[in-house]
């Protein structure tokens, strides 16, 4: 079937397999492997990305569902340059270890400030629930969407 | 500079790629003409395979092979490379696919490569397999007693192996003259490790050469390389290049050696074509090893004063359906001899049955055989203290190697010492942290409301740096090999530092670590250094990173490395400004004339002088390089003190962590913003098998904790924030003074807050719970002891 979705910006027109999941869309065919896969139940949050401005488990839905939507991935946050003030964050906390879910971490935690610019730990925690970390006890996870809730003027 | 660098928060190297999305994992990796495959798994627990039929799957669009386990009758099962020491082990290994029989759910049976993954996964559902079900076991006591189900022909009722340590009768007798002996019935429940990157594995074969690329997702990429050619296709080493790429994540159960590190290669060869395998979580949560899984009774003895006399402890270890690489090294070496704790017990006795049952795979998870051994000990100070009615500090205080009985030899260790502690340094600590004293008011008071509040402790050590070769390997411990570790440090012509190194780093932050210590040393910028690792080409061999290993030795190897490079600088530095070797000194990154610091060479200028090679002293070659193989004489004993509070809700069993305090002490620290890290991920862990955590198999050998919607993996909500601090008590074994800190807060966490539950439901005359303590389970046991009292 064919599709067009905008992915960070390019407009992508492509003919996909009814079946074919968002995330695979995004790594196979567009080579955009920022976004990753922990889990096949919808539960680890690694494959988050932005739908149409909202955080979105992109092995949740199908490629041909998101055609003419609007997808940002963990590749645009810093394709102008400078890194987005939540990667300075996560980098400057030690928000992570092995970063295989920080892509998806990091997107939903750039969501969760769109929607509570001035989150507390608790709502911090609370908002993260959906993304599954095994590294760092969330801690400095934390502290690095508290960071750059400050930094970005939240 | 020079020395600031080591010891500072720095910020780690190698985020940028991870916080952009840029770093390429397994998954990541695109290969033309890649294709993929997907392996049938056995749905049985215990059955024999009478036929299996590929016809159907052949002939699906797209599939370019299908191969059952009789395609590679000819390549050797997985070699067991530690096996228990000093006893008999009845060994048996996987095939890189099975030929005639399973022992647990997930075994593989069957393999389909095609030219995408969705054809493979077709596939799979067309292979018809005409199984004969067999009787099933799942427990490793119940497997051992007559009549049940038997796994392996050359291994009786189930035993793998029997192996003990201490003196069986000295502990008999001084348990007969304890002033109190308390029993326990202690179980430590299977976790499955869930590094958040699944398995994977790609292979490449050129048949021009003979020659195998294999990109796979492990932590000692030099022994896997070792163990596929040398053990399982019988090949030369040489002919066989291991990458492992980025790694999302470990905690063990990346260490070993797995049927698809093999197949991957051997489906290559016959396609000609380079294959890939991912595998979903679902299938890591059956085919890759769990954790833990012990079944133990203990007795402890001890006088009316609290001092602990003798401790017997008898455990099944469960090993699952066949062993993985490691497996029986775990629950005899790393567990058996760790039961002395942080205390002086005279009189210790450990059997250990490693048992057989259809179940997945068991080998080291974070801590491995440390976690199990600290919760036995550990729970066994809290029973002593609650017969005798004492305060669990004053046990512990009463019980503790003292600073000045180090190196302490607690006799089970087979001749390795406790390097070095101060245990009530960091008790008082953590116990000032907490306010103890108020505490208890507090405790008081709030039982007197009818609140359940309890407090719990675990003042452990752990051993780690991994380890002496002559003791761990075959003649000693059993472990097939050597465990040193190596390090290659190169100070090029342009000043830049390249260092290559036998770890492998997945989200320890070595490649930060290492800089550090190395821009320590030389004088130079963090960012003048760069460390590769994790790939066999280019790399000197080295043993991996697990058992908290890569800094108490890989990083040893460097830092040796770099005193050699000093020296060798040093004498090129005074043959530059003419002055006599002994005349020079080494400092902040220059060789300068002693007492005329105007009198120098920068490291930089050596650097090139000694590349350039045009002026030499006599006999000195060209370059600064320098390769340290490091045999360490003995290993780490990190220590600590944790504490956790809780309050249980009588209403719904639920249990709320009120506060979560950890000192520990790991020697010196390079990057305490690394060492936090560390500490927070592995208390979740820790906590999370206490409260969350369990791997449930049913009669029939069904995972039903098989995937990410049944086992319960901690979210960011679950915990409250970490209180930390740290004691630095350098250890004298290596001349870092670190210890390691990757597996400390997993080890200590877990009877921390078992000790608190059971201390909050005291009042009940609840002694013991099994983990994890779930809402369900305590409203139940609640409920129990309410209606009974």
């Amino acid at each position: 079937m064919q599709v067009k979705i905008t992915v960070n910006g390019t407009l992508h027109e492509r003919d996909v397999t009814p079946r074919t999941l968002l995330v695979h869309f995004l790594r196979e065919d567009l080579a955009l492997t920022g976004t990753k896969i922990g889990c096949d139940t919808s539960q680890c949050g690694s494959c988050t990305v932005h739908l149409d401005g909202k955080a979105l488990k992109s092995c949740t839905m199908l490629a041909v569902q998101a055609d003419g939507s609007d997808v940002q991935t963990i590749e645009s946050l810093a394709q102008d340059g400078p890194l987005h003030p939540m990667q300075e964050s996560f980098w400057e906390k030690h928000g992570l270890q092995c970063g295989y879910c920080t892509p998806g971490m990091i997107m939903a935690s750039i969501a969760l400030l769109e929607n509570n610019p001035h989150p507390s730990d608790e709502e911090i925690r609370h908002g993260l629930e959906g993304n599954l970390c095994r590294c760092t006890g969330y801690q400095n996870i934390v502290a690095a969407v508290k960071n750059a809730s400050e930094k970005m003027g939240g | 500079m020079a020395t600031a660098v080591v010891g500072s928060r720095i910020k780690r190297r190698e985020d940028p790629r991870l916080i952009t999305g840029e770093a390429k994992y397994l998954e990541d990796i695109k290969l033309p003409g890649l294709a993929y495959a997907a392996i049938l798994r056995s749905p049985y627990a215990h059955a024999n395979i009478k036929s299996i039929n590929i016809d159907k799957a052949k002939a699906l669009p797209g599939v370019l092979g299908v191969f059952t386990g009789k395609d590679f009758a000819d390549v050797n099962p997985l070699p067991c490379a530690w096996q228990a020491g000093g006893v008999q082990n009845n060994a048996n290994t996987p095939r890189i696919l099975e030929i005639d029989k399973v022992t647990f759910t997930g075994a593989g049976v069957a393999v389909v490569v095609a030219e995408d993954r969705y054809t493979a996964e077709d596939a799979l559902e067309l292979i018809e397999v005409d199984w004969e079900p067999l009787p099933v076991v799942v427990d490793a006591y119940k497997a051992t007693q007559p009549g049940a189900p038997q796994l392996h022909e050359n291994a009786p009722n189930n035993v793998c192996m029997e192996w003990t340590v201490g003196d069986q009768s000295a502990v008999d007798q001084a348990l007969h003259s304890a002033d109190i002996v308390v029993k326990q019935h202690i179980l430590n429940q299977r976790l499955i490790p869930t590094p958040m990157e699944p398995r994977g594995c790609i292979a490449q074969y050129l048949a021009a050469t003979g020659e195998y690329t294999i990109w796979m997702t492990s932590q000692a990429p030099h022994v896997m390389r070792l163990l596929i050619t040398a053990f399982v296709f019988g090949i030369p080493e040489t002919k066989v290049r291991v990458i492992s790429p980025q790694i999302g994540g470990g905690f063990g159960a990346k260490i070993f050696l797995y049927p698809e590190y093999c197949l991957m290669p051997a489906l290559s060869k016959k396609l000609g074509r380079p294959v890939r395998w991912m595998e979903t979580r679902s299938e890591n949560y059956i085919s890759t090893t769990h954790g833990r899984d012990h079944i133990t009774d203990i007795e402890v003895g001890a006088k009316r004063d609290g001092t602990i006399t003798s401790l017997k402890v008898n455990t099944y270890a469960n090993l699952g359906g066949v062993l993985s690489t490691i497996a029986p090294g775990i629950p005899t070496t790393l567990y058996g001899r760790m039961l002395s704790g942080a205390y002086k017990i005279p009189n210790i006795f450990c059997r250990v049955f490693g048992v057989y049952t259809n179940t997945g795979m068991v080998d080291a998870y974070r801590g491995a055989g440390r976690p199990e051994a600290t919760y036995v000990v550990e729970r066994a100070v809290d029973l002593v203290a609650r017969e005798l009615n004492m305060d669990p500090v004053e046990v512990r205080r009463k019980n503790f190697i003292q600073p000045e009985d180090f190196p302490y030899d607690p006799i089970i260790l087979r001749g390795l010492k406790y390097d070095s502690g101060d245990y009530d340094k960091a008790l008082d600590r953590a116990l000032e942290m907490l306010d103890y004293a108020n505490f208890r008011k507090e405790q008081a008071e709030a039982r007197q409301q009818g609140r359940y509040l309890g407090v719990g402790f675990s003042t452990y050590i752990e051993i780690c740096g991994v380890a002496p070769s002559a003791w761990i390997g075959l003649p000693g411990e059993g472990w097939g090999a050597a465990l040193w570790e190596s390090a290659n440090v190169r100070v090029h012509l342009t000043g830049k530092v390249v260092v290559t190194t036998g770890s492998q780093t997945h989200g320890q932050g070595h490649e930060t670590s290492v800089s550090q210590v190395v821009a320590g040393e030389l004088g130079i910028a963090v960012e003048d250094v760069t460390v590769q690792h994790s790939d066999t080409l280019g790399t000197p061999f080295g043993y991996g990173t697990y058992g908290s290993r890569s800094t108490a030795v890989g990083t040893v190897a460097v830092y040796n490395s770099l005193q050699k490079i000093k020296e060798k600088a040093k004498a090129l530095g005074a043959h530059m400004l003419e002055a006599a070797v002994e005349d020079v000194v080494f400092q902040d990154g220059k060789v300068h004339v002693k007492g005329a610091p105007d009198r120098a060479k920068t490291i930089q200028e050596i650097a090139g002088a000694a590349a350039l090679a045009y002026s030499l002293p006599q006999g000195m070659e060209p370059f600064l390089d320098d390769t340290t193989y490091y045999d360490p004489p003995n290993c780490t004993y990190p220590f600590g003190t944790h504490i956790c509070v809780v309050e249980v809700d009588p209403s719904t069993g639920s249990i709320e962590i009120k506060r979560y305090i950890a000192v520990d002490d790991v020697g010196n620290v390079i990057n305490p913003m690394i060492v936090e890290g560390q500490v927070h991920g592995g208390i979740a862990q820790g906590v999370a098998q206490a409260l969350w955590e369990a791997a449930v198999y049913d009669e029939n050998g069904q995972l039903i904790t098989g995937s990410l919607m049944d086992y319960a993996l901690p979210r960011a909500d679950f915990f409250p924030p970490f209180e930390l601090d740290r004691t630095e008590t350098p250890t004298p074994v290596n001349p870092l003074g670190v210890k390691g800190a990757g597996e400390t807060g997993t080890i200590a966490a877990t009877p921390a807050v078992v000790n608190a539950v059971v201390d909050a439901l005291s009042p009940l005359g609840i002694k013991h719970l099994d983990m994890p303590l779930g809402a369900d389970k305590i409203w139940r046991v609640i409920q129990e002891h309410t209606n009974g009292v």
